[in-house]
């Protein structure tokens, strides 16, 4: 058995360790081999493959729950969905939860993964108490808050050690449903207004039509809410629809992906509109299609994620959403959210700014493409995300992210290095 | 309250079973032979549910024990999902009489031995409902596993006697026939992915084909197929084949 990750690509073989117990553990790191931690398979490109993985997922148990509190104690390979599933019809939610419910907890600490409230309460870090890790000689360790482990774990894709298991804080929750106010916007100015009109709401995110062109380039529709107060926490998890095979690379091409936007667009109606819709379908609308990967084919796809600083998002995502449109690459996908205050850890993703995150199928010139995109974000004082990534430049990375060097040195001093590599910590020598 | 007793909890299917039927509002008795292993999953249903999570101590092959056992759980369950079942490699089980005579009484004997007792107490309360997962190598003798094909037949045979019998007294008989499973036991065979269902597939469309009553489920759904094909195929024909 190989594991590969989200994005198909790159397919290598590898050998796989479950995780079962630590004392199983423990005996697997002591192998002169270098390893890396692998969840549940939804990052998209190189950092959690290798020739030698450790199977986090089935390492799955949930192990207190403080109802007090609401702090979950929790073994790394559960799944988001999971605790959604115990945890919703007792009225807690998860309080910080990216576009995929189908993470394990692990994963979200080592990708030190954002939702469409970073602006109001940061990254997943933020509601995890504390976590417990194996490292490289085998020895567990807790890491709190302040700790230096905690600060180089949290967004540290898996190089710090094997986390085992961890206590992260839930929210209250009086619905299962979402008011979403929708706002649809036709240019990049007018969706920009918008997100600062609608910033005092807990969850926002948008989705722009990256093909559009000239006056219309960033228009959007904004999907802005909060959790309803009518008590109907009647949650049942929903069978899904599979997609069975790769589909022919020439489904999704220039055409297909512009009739789709046209589609899309205009069934919103204009100006301003409410809805009522499910948690599910808010946060997670992917969800319901099982391998919806296999819509790019079977040569796989990325998806290309970057960050901008506030002041310089408007003029550089103008420049980056007009170089797109012009390729004629687009994606189905491309998601603009407005991201609040930056945090300590050495390599989390976000800064206080505009992220836009597009997916792209693999074809040629489309990392030609990309390192032209790379450019511009460097130039504007950008980033790019960990957990996306497939392709990007030592260099073009070390210009986002300062903190590297402590990242190193931690390592370094630790051990680490030479136990906990990816594919992706070679190419980027992190 | 609400029980259901769980005979082979440490299984991949019975483990998902447990969850599914803890999340929708059961408590629970899982019954093995050596129920310390399952203590931190025990933990783990509880917390997810906030139901109720008994272990109990049950070697299915130990005839005795089962009467004693089921008398002293502290309340009568109101269902019962057999699980248990061993398969060792045909050429081990064919030369060694204590592997036949194992895999005999873990997946038939024993059943019935557990089973009789508490088929005749839901009868007398006229309630209650009995799972019982047999296999798709239960529906043809095939020479690659026709020993533990064979007590599974005859464990299907059983579970097919039992619904007529208890059809009268409201309680419902659900014979489970899973084909290929991605579980501990089938690890190391190479398995067609279409052909496999995962544990929890399993176990949600055994709670689906249990709660509304139903007589047997093949599951995967195509294995119905598969094996109406496989039944048919002339003996003369069959023999020369390697299915």
């Amino acid at each position: 058995m190989s594991l590969i990750s989200w994005g198909m690509y790159p397919k290598i073989d590898n050998e796989v360790h479950k995780l079962t117990t630590t004392a199983v553990l423990k005996e697997t790191l002591n192998a002169d081999n270098e390893f890396i931690a692998f969840g549940n398979g939804r990052s998209y490109g190189d950092s959690a493959i290798n020739e030698n993985i450790i199977h986090v997922k089935p390492y799955e148990y949930f192990l207190a729950f403080d109802e007090n509190q609401g702090i979950l104690h929790v073994q790394a390979g559960a799944l988001l969905s999971d605790i959604l599933d115990a945890y919703v019809s007792r009225g807690w939610f998860l309080k910080v939860t990216p576009g995929t419910k189908l993470i394990t907890v692990g994963g979200a600490i080592a990708s030190d993964i954002h939702g469409k409230n970073h602006h109001i309460e940061g990254c997943f870090s933020e509601c995890v108490v504390e976590f417990r890790i194996m490292l490289a000689n085998g020895e567990i360790q807790t890491a709190k808050k302040g700790d230096e482990l905690f600060l180089a774990t949290c967004g540290g894709m898996g190089l710090t050690g094997v986390i085992l298991d961890a206590k992260i804080s839930l929210k209250r929750i009086n619905s299962q449903f979402i008011r979403q106010t929708t706002i649809k916007t036709k240019n990049l100015k007018e969706t920009f207004d918008a997100f600062e009109e609608y910033k005092h709401l807990p969850y926002s995110v948008a989705w722009i039509d990256c093909l559009a062109t000239n006056e219309e380039i960033g228009k959007c529709l904004l999907m802005v809410g909060d959790f309803a107060d009518d008590g109907d926490l009647r949650y049942k998890a929903k069978s899904k629809l599979n997609i069975p095979f790769n589909f022919p690379s020439f489904a999704l091409n220039n055409w297909s992906v512009k009739a789709f936007n046209w589609l899309y667009y205009n069934k919103a109606p204009n100006g301003v509109s409410k809805q009522r819709v499910h948690f599910d379908s808010f946060f997670y609308p992917l969800d319901s299609i099982r391998n919806w990967n296999r819509i790019y084919g079977k040569n796989g796809f990325t998806q290309y994620q970057f960050i901008l600083p506030k002041e310089s998002s408007f003029e550089g995502l103008e420049k980056i959403l007009t170089k797109i449109s012009k390729s004629g690459k687009g994606s189905f996908l491309a998601v603009l959210k407005l991201y609040g205050k930056e945090n300590e850890n050495y390599l989390s993703f976000p800064i206080e700014g505009y992220s836009l995150a597009l997916d792209f199928k693999i074809e040629k010139g489309l990392f030609e493409l990309l390192d032209e995109l790379d450019e511009i974000v460097v130039e504007y004082g950008g980033r790019i995300y960990l957990t996306k990534d497939v392709r990007v430049s030592q260099e073009t990375f070390e210009k986002g992210y300062p903190k590297i060097e402590k990242f190193r040195e931690f390592r370094e001093k630790n051990q680490m290095s030479k136990k906990f590599h990816s594919l992706q910590s070679k190419r980027l020598n992190l | 309250m609400s029980y259901v007793l769980i005979v082979g909890a440490k299984s991949d299917i019975a483990k998902e079973l447990s969850r599914v039927y803890s999340k929708n509002g059961y408590d629970l008795y899982l019954a093995a032979r050596d129920v310390n292993e399952l203590e931190e999953f025990k933990t783990d249903l509880e917390v997810r549910s906030n139901m109720n999570v008994e272990l109990v101590e049950l070697d299915i092959t130990q005839f005795d024990s089962h009467q004693s056992i089921y008398s002293s759980l502290k309340e009568r369950p109101l269902g019962v999902i057999v699980v248990s079942g061993y398969m060792n490699e045909q050429h081990v089980v064919e030369k060694d009489w204590s592997e036949s005579l194992n895999t005999i009484n873990v997946n038939y004997t024993g059943a019935v031995s557990l089973l009789n007792i508490i088929a005749n107490d839901f009868e007398q309360e006229k309630r209650g409902f009995i799972v019982g997962v047999s296999s798709v190598a239960g529906d043809r003798g095939r020479k690659a596993n026709y020993i533990y094909g064979s007590a599974k037949a005859a464990f299907s045979t059983y579970l097919s006697g039992l619904r007529n019998r208890l059809f009268e007294s409201g309680v419902s008989v659900l014979t489970v026939k899973p084909g290929f499973v991605a579980t501990k036991m089938t690890e190391n065979l190479d398995l067609p992915e279409k052909l496999t269902a995962q544990p929890s597939e399993v176990a949600q469309d055994v709670f689906k084909a249990q709660q509304s009553g139903k007589d047997i489920l093949y599951t995967k759904w195509i294995w119905r197929y598969v094996m109406l094909i496989i039944k048919h195929i002339p003996e003369f024909m069959f023999k020369k084949m390697s299915i």
